[in-house]
């Protein structure tokens, strides 16, 4: 297992190195000069210039690429051009708002779609096993942000039960808070539940198929029983695999819902920082989505290897 | 073969191609005209379904934004299977050698930058337009159809008939473009479909937030970017759009599902 994991840390740094030069490059590197894009096309030689001095320009590439790369390891993101402020603090405020709305989502899907998916693979065929199929095949289909315009319609505007957008703070209560955050979860979590009640399902007929459980069976084990000590957990094993590959989803669709109910997250960073050239925010905000889709897909290995030992080779 | 979901997956699929087909030629109102005065008119006789903020016909709005979504989405699956399937198939003839770690590492590097991350580096630097979302989602593809064919591949090389070719003397890549590629066509036909109903989707997402086809090329997913101020007013304004979403995604699905237990009867017991 210590040789496993050594090896897994290995190629997690290397994908990390490897990855923060792509951004850099692609960012910093093939625009030519970022100064001058930065500043568009009415700003004066002697802007460009000193703007080229401040983000330290006039240094090899490479020597920048070390300086911002190791400053990240530090903590250090550099300082924001249009706000002025160190890029760390303005991401850390931010994340409070972005990695709340995906675990909500989250823990809402994962919420739906295990008795979805358990009550459609236990009455396999049946009318409600067709209902909670169609469903998914329509969740599936659903984009998120519509459904989040469609939830603010009904939810926000028509019945005024929910705020249609914005959020609070967490210092206005975290009650309050997270009742910004109903909507925007449900319009996350939709698709998720849908693809893992599907998941769930075929990885529990997969398993309600396997030898152990015609023998539990046979030694009178009821299928309920069989299903839930059984098939569940081993089915539980495909199901986390499709956790963690769909986090990359998952974050792409909160930064998409933060925009849907002008939520002050991730994504309205990026976003905003893409409206005011701001590229050194963009590089910094895009280094940290590669990071945690790199690490939850290391953990999940992680948790497999665990799981299965045979997957340790 | 499921039928019921071969129909209706076929029959909408082929709506979305048909009105993206017609509206190269043909739309019933020209969407480059404003017309103010007919400003998010309802559904009518005259306007099937209504008018947006600008007057123009929704209708034809989502005829041009089909052709988007397709365009988008069709190139993208051309580029994720162009680059795709020879490095799986090069990754599986050379398994187990710096070629294939190489393929993989690199595939697994491709894997930590979602479609969406992609999308915003290009725009930062390049700006907006229909071009960041087909690289975007193309790149995307790469490596899930790479994956998919290596997978597939391995287990075709140790069969007979390549054994037979192997001894025929045959090269590794004739063996893997005459006798194993054609074997992986069925899965490459199911696998296709799911990525161009993922790639409808992503395109949408895109171009909602700024990062998609930019004006005045009609997209589905700007379509209802512009119509969520006036949602309360003109709710018709963004439910077509995101209905004509849902039916290009779902009917492409369906066709997938078909597809496969067509494909693959050894799926057909197991659905």
């Amino acid at each position: 297992m210590i040789a496993y994991l050594a090896r897994r840390a290995l190629v997690l740094a290397a994908t990390l190195v490897v990855a923060s030069l792509v951004v850099f490059t692609t960012i910093e590197i093939v625009p030519g000069d970022p100064a001058a894009y930065m500043l568009g096309l009415n700003a004066s030689p002697e802007t460009v210039m000193a703007l080229r001095r401040e983000l330290g320009l006039e240094r090899s590439g490479f020597a920048r690429y070390l300086d911002w790369s190791t400053g990240m390891l530090r903590g250090d993101f550099g300082v924001s051009y249009t706000y002025r402020t160190p890029i760390a603090g303005m991401i850390a405020d931010r994340v409070t708002v972005s990695l709340p709305l995906a675990l909500f989502a989250l823990t809402l899907a994962i919420a739906v779609a295990l008795p979805a998916g358990l009550l459609a693979a236990s009455r396999r065929g049946g009318a409600l096993d067709t209902a909670v199929m169609g469903f998914t095949q329509i969740g599936i289909a659903v984009p998120n942000f519509w459904f989040a315009m469609l939830l603010v319609l009904l939810f926000a505007i028509e019945l005024r039960w929910l705020p249609s957008g914005g959020f609070p703070g967490w210092q206005a209560g975290v009650g309050t808070a997270l009742r910004a955050l109903i909507l925007p979860s449900i319009a996350l979590a939709l698709p998720q539940a849908a693809i893992l009640a599907r998941v769930l399902r075929s990885a529990l007929l997969d398993t309600l198929g396997e030898d152990y459980i015609r023998t539990a069976r046979a030694k009178g084990l009821s299928p309920r029983a069989t299903l839930w000590r059984h098939a569940l957990r081993n089915a539980m094993i495909p199901v986390l695999t499709i956790i963690g590959l769909q986090f990359s989803f998952l974050l792409a669709g909160a930064i998409i819902i933060e925009n849907v109910f002008f939520l002050p997250g991730l994504g309205r960073l990026v976003f905003q920082s893409i409206a005011s050239r701001d590229l050194v925010v963009v590089e910094s905000v895009v280094m940290l989505l590669v990071f945690a889709v790199v690490m939850v897909t290391f953990l999940v290995d992680l948790a497999y290897a665990w799981v299965d030992p045979r997957l340790r080779r | 073969m499921r039928l019921r979901s071969l129909i209706p997956g076929a029959l909408l699929v082929l709506l979305v191609v048909v009105a993206a087909t017609v509206s190269i030629v043909w739309t019933p109102y020209d969407i480059t005209r404003l017309v103010i005065a007919d400003r998010l008119q309802p559904p009518s006789a005259t306007h099937w379904l209504g008018t947006d903020q600008y007057g123009r016909d929704i209708v034809s709005m989502l005829m041009i934004g089909a052709r988007t979504s397709l365009v988008v989405a069709l190139v993208a699956v051309g580029i994720g299977a162009g680059l795709g399937v020879p490095l799986g198939l090069l990754a599986a003839a050379r398994r187990g050698t710096l070629v294939d770690e190489a393929i993989m590492r690199m595939n697994d590097l491709v894997f930590a930058f979602p479609a969406l991350v992609i999308a915003i580096m290009i725009t930062a630097v390049y700006g907006a337009g229909a071009v960041n979302a087909i690289i975007a989602i193309g790149i995307f593809n790469v490596p899930v159809f790479a994956r998919l064919v290596r997978g597939a591949a391995l287990s075709l090389w140790t069969r007979e008939f390549v054994l037979a070719a192997r001894v025929a003397g045959k090269g590794t890549a004739r063996i893997s473009f005459e006798h194993v590629l054609p074997n992986l066509a069925s899965l490459l036909v199911v696998q296709a479909t799911i990525q161009f109903s993922l790639g409808i989707l992503a395109e949408a997402g895109l171009a909602y937030v700024g990062l998609g086809a930019s004006p005045p090329t009609p997209s589905w997913g700007r379509m209802l970017a512009e119509s969520q101020t006036l949602v309360s007013i003109a709710p018709h304004v963004a439910l077509f759009p995101g209905l004509a979403i849902v039916g290009a995604v779902l009917g492409l699905n369906l066709l997938g599902d078909a597809l496969r237990d067509w494909l693959d009867p050894r799926l057909r017991h197991a659905r």
